[in-house]
């Protein structure tokens, strides 16, 4: 039993370690560790152009890297959050947003789900009140009580 | 059979059709938003003549041109080296970035092969993040106001250059 939860610990610490971060050792932190902490919290949220499934934070590519630089740049030079993610989206669109953002274009994909889900929720209401209406619950009648009584006993010849 | 039974299927077979068609298309390269915009103000040093540049101002010179992104480290662009060579030869007036390069090795790409580009700027990145591009080969057709008409990812071939940029570029009648 003992062996079994230090396996346990020992499998998941890897849970408590930070992932080791694809930004090279050499790359400029701004100063300010606020500003820093600013860049990275929006670095997070925007998409590495090559590899689309990554953050620029966690990409190597080369273009997430001068991303990267811009990004600290801008935030070094006072520009709000919404002025950087503009700026980026005024060269690529709304895609190289991680979280689209929410337009008409994609108010649509924000409330697909939820339309869905209150369809097939209205879907399964709807069929399952019309069989509770098909079934009867009045009680058998005394005629029907004792035909039942002879079926059971067997004393109908089939 | 109930109509509403039909909704289920009806919406899979829309959601099939959707997919099938997301299936052909090529989300690899992520287009450039300024196509139909004016080029984005830039200034990066010029490759072969000191202390001169390019600029926001050579695009805006009353030509109908191409702007090419290259490096002498990318294979697609050897690949589409010789059809930029035909249209200098034809006369189409093309300007590049040149991309996360080392001069020297540049500019014996272009001895090596030959030299189509009439300016060459030297760019570490930020031009090309500027302009939308996301790698290397890219083919821009600007106008004569430096307003992005077409972006042309990867390297060109002939259906592009036949089909779309002579066609552009002969638009403007020069």
């Amino acid at each position: 039993m003992r062996s079994l939860v230090f396996i346990l610990l020992a499998f998941f610490s890897f849970l408590a370690v930070e992932p080791a971060r694809a930004i090279a050792v050499d790359e400029d932190i701004l100063e300010n560790p606020e500003d820093e902490a600013r860049a990275t919290e929006l670095m997070k949220e925007i998409r590495c152009l090559i590899c689309q499934n990554q953050s620029i934070f966690d990409s190597e590519a080369g273009i997430a890297r001068d991303l990267r630089k811009i990004v600290r740049e801008r935030v070094a030079a006072g520009d709000s959050e919404q002025d950087i993610k503009a700026l980026l989206v005024s060269s690529y669109g709304d895609w190289v947003l991680l979280k689209p953002p929410f337009n008409i274009r994609t108010y649509l994909l924000w409330l697909a789900p939820l339309f869905f889900l209150v369809l097939g929720a209205f879907l399964a209401l709807t069929r399952l009140r019309k069989k509770q209406g098909v079934i009867k619950n009045e009680p058998l009648s005394v005629a029907e009580k004792a035909r039942l009584k002879k079926l059971l006993s067997g004393e109908d010849k089939r | 059979m109930k109509p509403l039974y039909f909704i289920p299927i009806a919406l899979f077979v829309l959601l099939a059709i959707a997919l099938a068609i997301g299936l052909t298309l090529s989300p690899s390269r992520i287009p450039s938003a300024l196509v139909g915009k004016p080029a984005p103000e830039f200034e990066v040093p010029d490759l072969y003549i000191e202390g001169a540049t390019l600029s926001t101002a050579d695009l805006k010179d009353g030509r109908m041109k191409l702007l090419n992104i290259f490096g002498s480290w990318c294979e697609p662009c050897k690949l589409e080296h010789p059809i930029l060579m035909i249209l200098k030869n034809e006369g189409v007036p093309i300007y590049a970035l040149d991309y996360k390069d080392e001069a020297d090795d540049a500019k014996e790409f272009l001895e090596t092969r030959g030299n189509p580009f009439e300016r060459i700027g030297v760019d570490e990145g930020r031009v090309a993040i500027a302009f939308g591009m996301t790698g290397v080969p890219e083919t821009f057709i600007i106008d004569g106001e430096g307003n992005i008409l077409y972006q042309h990812i990867g390297p060109l071939n002939t259906d592009v250059v036949r089909h779309i940029i002579l066609p552009l570029l002969k638009g403007e009648g020069r």
